[in-house]
């Protein structure tokens, strides 16, 4: 069967998306991760339980959300809690299985910067900051990470522990009382990465159709390490590709002209 | 006891210049309305507390009314930065401000620990984090029943907290539905809370009775502001202007057209304006 062409980023989210289940109960960050989940369950996964931080549990939208809290995310959803409870009970509380972050900045240990590019207190770029996403990183079981590539988000240092993810590798976790897995996936526009099992380094074991290694490279701030066979990850279906652009028109319509992904 | 109050006098009457302050809301209900009263009556040298200070406190620190901000996400949703507040701290315009910045859940706990007369927040927190590096605020403690070291960070405690919410009753019972936030929270930890509202009832005895409700006895001052949310929304009544939040990208980008906005949009006019806005979404 022939399939209709794609983007990298609609890879990237399809792929992403790919890697959840019905059984899963989801911290979802907005953007990328957004469309992932809700592409995972519109399509394989329609038990998944997404939950938000504005505190909608089990929420379904029709419409990819703008912000974190827009109205959709609670009328569907299956109850909304105060935002103290959603940290207290729900995510602290070990309730919630998988963190899907994005990153501005990530290093191979997948330890993530939201907070400012350059120095804290005389930051480059200022950005948003971490919200959520330090204790996303530590209190769910593991943590999904999806960016688009490039050298200055992909570093070999990042300026700023907003979310620490494996710290400096091997078992910084554990050295730390951290007993969640953190970081077991990232997905990027070029391939699928999974940590090492033993120095917990991100290493690529997808590429996606047509990329080549040269590319991954050329795109990552760190020396990219390939697991010894590297699969090529499978194209979208047409299902998966209509879903995603399905989400994505309607999200355009009712956001007047912004995609939210 | 609530007194019902025209918006300008219970600005007027609750906040002062200088005073630590939260204009709460997460996504919903945020109380715009109740700011730009405070803008146009140019009340300074504020200390704004907030999980998520978006547009609202962007207009707040672009017209000069911050000394310092208490956060944990400075963005506008969905959008981008928040550019008034980026001016703010990477060039000190139109004045330089501090910020304590925090992670949501250490903002959840310590508006729950100031609702709750407690000094402090006691949560795990902050594990392999930079912000307890650059943050005096956070600091550890160490639980005496199992020996683990938890994140603690002093409580809030606001002179006031504004909130929006639906509906009030005669009686000034409040009440709040759809995403909560932290409202209820943030007004029990404050000294005096002002409440806007969509619409004032009787009472509220043919709703559902677990509706979050703040007694009369808990608020400070009511008053009625149809569309006090906007461009945030109201549950029920309107929905989000994710239009206008994503035009702010636009406007706050640019310092002179920022301020000629703020003039038209805010300083020359009254509460009254936010009920015309909200018309149609």
């Amino acid at each position: 069967m022939t399939v209709s062409a794609f983007t990298p980023n609609e890879m990237m989210t399809i792929a992403a998306s790919r890697a959840l289940s019905s059984d899963d109960v989801c911290f979802v960050g907005i953007g990328a991760p957004s469309a992932a989940c809700n592409v995972a369950r519109l399509t394989h996964a329609p038990g998944i339980t997404l939950i938000y931080e504005s505190g909608t549990i089990g929420t379904a939208p029709d419409v990819l959300p703008l912000s974190i809290g827009d109205g959709e995310l609670c009328e569907t959803a299956l109850t909304t809690v105060s935002v103290p409870e959603m940290f207290r009970y729900w995510l602290q509380g070990g309730r919630i299985s998988i963190g899907f972050l994005g990153a501005a900045q990530l290093d191979r240990f997948g330890n993530i910067n939201t907070t400012v590019i350059g120095d804290y207190r005389r930051p480059k770029v200022r950005l948003p900051g971490g919200g959520g996403a330090p204790e996303i990183a530590t209190s769910c079981r593991k943590v999904f990470i999806t960016m688009k590539q490039s050298t200055r988000g992909m570093v070999e240092k990042i300026d700023f522990f907003t979310s620490f993810g494996h710290g400096e590798g091997g078992d910084h976790r554990r050295r730390l009382g951290i007993e969640t897995e953190g970081p077991a996936l990232l997905v990027t526009d070029l391939a699928v990465w999974k940590p090492d099992p033993e120095t917990k380094e991100f290493t690529v074991v997808s590429m996606h159709p047509g990329v080549t290694r040269g590319q991954v490279q050329e795109t990552c701030g760190w020396k990219v390490r390939f697991a010894d066979r590297v699969e090529e990850t499978p194209p979208p279906t047409e299902l998966e590709l209509a879903t995603l652009r399905d989400l994505q028109a309607r999200t355009e319509r009712a956001h007047g002209g912004k995609k939210g992904a | 006891m609530a007194k019902f109050q025209s918006l300008r006098e219970a600005v007027a009457e609750n906040l002062r210049a200088g005073d630590t302050v939260a204009f709460e809301g997460f996504t919903h209900l945020i109380p715009h309305a109740a700011a730009h009263e405070a803008i146009r009556q140019g009340i300074g040298d504020l200390t704004l507390i907030r999980m998520t200070p978006d547009i609202v406190y962007d207009q707040l620190v672009g017209m000069g009314l911050a000394k310092k901000v208490v956060f944990s996400y400075a963005g506008n949703p969905g959008v981008g930065l928040l550019r008034r507040m980026r001016d703010a701290i990477e060039n000190g315009w139109p004045r330089a401000i501090e910020t304590v910045e925090h992670s949501h859940a250490a903002m959840a706990n310590a508006y729950e620990a100031g609702a709750a007369g407690l000094p402090c927040a006691v949560f795990r927190g902050y594990r392999g984090a930079g912000l307890k590096e650059v943050n005096p605020d956070i600091r550890s403690i160490v639980c005496p029943f199992t020996g683990e070291e938890l994140a603690a960070v002093p409580s809030h405690r606001p002179d006031v907290t504004f909130i929006h919410a639906q509906k009030a009753s005669r009686r000034g019972d409040v009440l709040v539905e759809g995403i909560v936030g932290v409202q209820k929270e943030a007004v029990l930890a404050a000294k005096r809370a002002v409440v806007t509202v969509e619409e004032i009832v009787d009472d509220f005895e043919d709703l559902h009775p677990n509706l979050c409700v703040l007694p009369h006895w808990t608020v400070t001052a009511v008053a009625h502001v149809p569309g006090g949310a906007h461009p945030s929304y109201a549950h029920g009544y309107y929905g989000r202007d994710n239009a206008a939040y994503l035009e702010w990208d636009r406007i706050s980008a640019d310092r002179g057209l920022f301020t000629r906005w703020m003039k038209e949009n805010v300083l020359d006019v009254g509460p009254e304006a936010f009920a015309a806005r909200v018309r149609g979404l």
